[in-house]
């Protein structure tokens, strides 16, 4: 698949800011952080977890768990892909009964990877329930599924992809939406 | 990384990369087993076989349960009940198990290259569960995770390989496992169990077991498979048992963290003692959780994705 890179629609301080009010929105719909427990989806869900849970911790003072989930077990297009993707370990060293999780990933699109997410999650134990933080919200959306806490809101075609790098796994922090060109 | 052929025949063929891709696969299928609710939706919808022409508890169990943990259907096709007693050929079984749309078949045969003509003649996944004296390929990837597991890596580390060598499958998976990380691999039992021209595949041959021990890394006790020992190879067990069982006056000159591993099932006061069995340098039950966890993520990396699109 080749890509064309046409727009940059976040950078750096755009990411740290929309961290920031997801941070302070997570807070205020859950009037506090009393069992809340951040979970990221592997791959880039993880870094913006973690960063989420230090801008809560700086905000309330309160060190809140966090882990990593790894849904390739639970995807629902194994058996149509060419070959199958890496699986890695799932790092949730946490009991998540009866706590509140906040799912974190870059992009909500179809909606299958949540779906797989809240699959793989309840599988592990039986939250109170389940919040969702995004940091693009892209549309098409093939399942009933709708996020929490939104970074920012792109309306896409299927012809487009959303690539977000953060500096923890490819050395900068930056949302930019690429063309697919049909090869 | 790609995991692209369509059978696991053994390890003699396997890219030291291809062996690490499984072994990495291999440790969050070990974290499911662990979890209250083992069980995941992976395997959905697909069918495997086992069909074993030699007795086996713990290898087939080892496979089905990955299996169901994976949420494939599992089928054990036990061969002493089966249309092979009314003179069905392996060929005619093969076909008949194949269309009743199983996606991979586990086989076990006393006769070496047996998966091998199998696999050759159907579109199933064919997986070596042993083939005569040949290979047991899951058995040394799970020796092989066992080993990471403890040591971190498998680079350059010392290997005794101890017993019956000349019938050993599992000793040969390991030799061909093993060497493609750099181990210095040594094995080590009477020289009428040990086979001819060993050292082409890179080993060190012992026939004194202080020799073979001494600074090794790990120790591979082999069960000494009196099934197979009808022509006196040795005298006698007590023979056997007080030249090469491993006990813990034996190990001295081991290195102090030495990892002993046993395939089982064990014969104690044979070929190893109870005080090493039962001791915390063994992992013989680790090695069979290991085990399901190692033939989880086979199942998942050859039948995970879509046949028609891999090619071998």
């Amino acid at each position: 698949m080749e890509l064309r890179e046409k727009n940059k629609i976040m950078d750096e301080l755009a990411m740290k800011r929309a961290l920031t009010r997801i941070a302070h929105e997570i807070i205020e719909k859950n009037k506090g952080v009393e069992d809340i427990a951040v979970v990221g989806i592997r791959r880039r869900g993880g870094p913006l977890a973690l960063r989420l849970a230090g801008r809560i911790e700086e905000i309330e003072g309160v060190k809140i768990p966090v882990g990593i989930l790894d849904i390739t077990l639970y995807r629902d297009d194994l058996t149509t892909l060419a070959s199958q993707p890496q699986v890695h370990r799932t790092e949730v060293n946490f009991n998540i009964n009866g706590k509140t999780i906040v799912l974190v990933d870059d992009v909500l699109y179809t909606g299958r990877t949540i779906r797989a997410a809240m699959d793989a999650l309840i599988d592990i134990g039986r939250p109170k329930c389940i919040q969702l933080a995004v940091l693009i919200d892209r549309g098409h959306r093939e399942l009933p599924i709708k996020a929490d806490f939104v970074g920012k809101n792109v309306p896409t075609s299927r012809q487009e992809n959303i690539s977000v790098l953060v500096e923890e796994m490819d050395g900068k922090d930056e949302v930019v939406i690429q063309q697919i060109l049909e090869s | 990384m790609k995991f692209e052929r369509k059978d696991l025949l053994g390890l003699r063929d396997l890219t030291k990369e291809e062996i690490e891709h499984i072994l990495y696969t291999a440790a969050p299928m070990k974290d499911v087993i662990k979890r209250d609710i083992k069980k995941v939706p992976t395997l959905r919808g697909k069918a495997m076989v086992t069909v074993f022409y030699e007795p086996s508890t713990r290898t087939r169990t080892s496979f089905e349960i990955a299996g169901k943990y994976l949420s494939a259907d599992t089928v054990n096709l036990t061969v002493s009940t089966s249309s092979v007693k009314k003179g069905e050929s392996l060929k005619d079984t093969i076909k008949t198990i194949e269309v009743m749309g199983f996606d991979a078949m586990v086989v076990r045969h006393s006769m070496s290259g047996t998966p091998h003509y199998i696999a050759r003649n159907t579109n199933m996944r064919v997986i070596n569960a042993g083939d005569g004296a040949n290979e047991h390929p899951t058995q040394a990837l799970l020796d092989m995770f066992s080993i990471l597991e403890h040591k971190g890596t498998l680079q350059g580390l010392k290997v005794a390989i101890v017993g019956d060598i000349l019938h050993s499958r599992v000793a040969r998976s390991n030799i061909y496992g093993l060497s493609k990380f750099g181990c210095e691999i040594r094995v080590v039992g009477p020289s009428t169990l040990m086979p001819p021209e060993l050292e082409k595949l890179g080993v060190k041959t012992y026939y004194h077991l202080d020799e073979a021990l001494d600074g090794v890394d790990v120790i591979n006790v082999l069960r000494i498979q009196r099934e197979r020992q009808h022509t006196g190879l040795f005298p006698s067990l007590d023979e056997y048992a007080s030249l090469y069982m491993i006990t813990p006056e034996r190990i001295r000159n081991a290195q102090d963290d030495v990892l002993i591993l046993h395939p089982g099932p064990m014969n104690r006061g044979v070929e190893i003692s109870s005080e090493i069995a039962d001791s915390t340098r063994a992992v013989i039950n680790e090695q069979v959780t290991n085990g399901v966890a190692v033939r989880m993520a086979l199942l998942f990396l050859m039948m995970g994705g879509s046949r028609d699109e891999i090619t071998n």
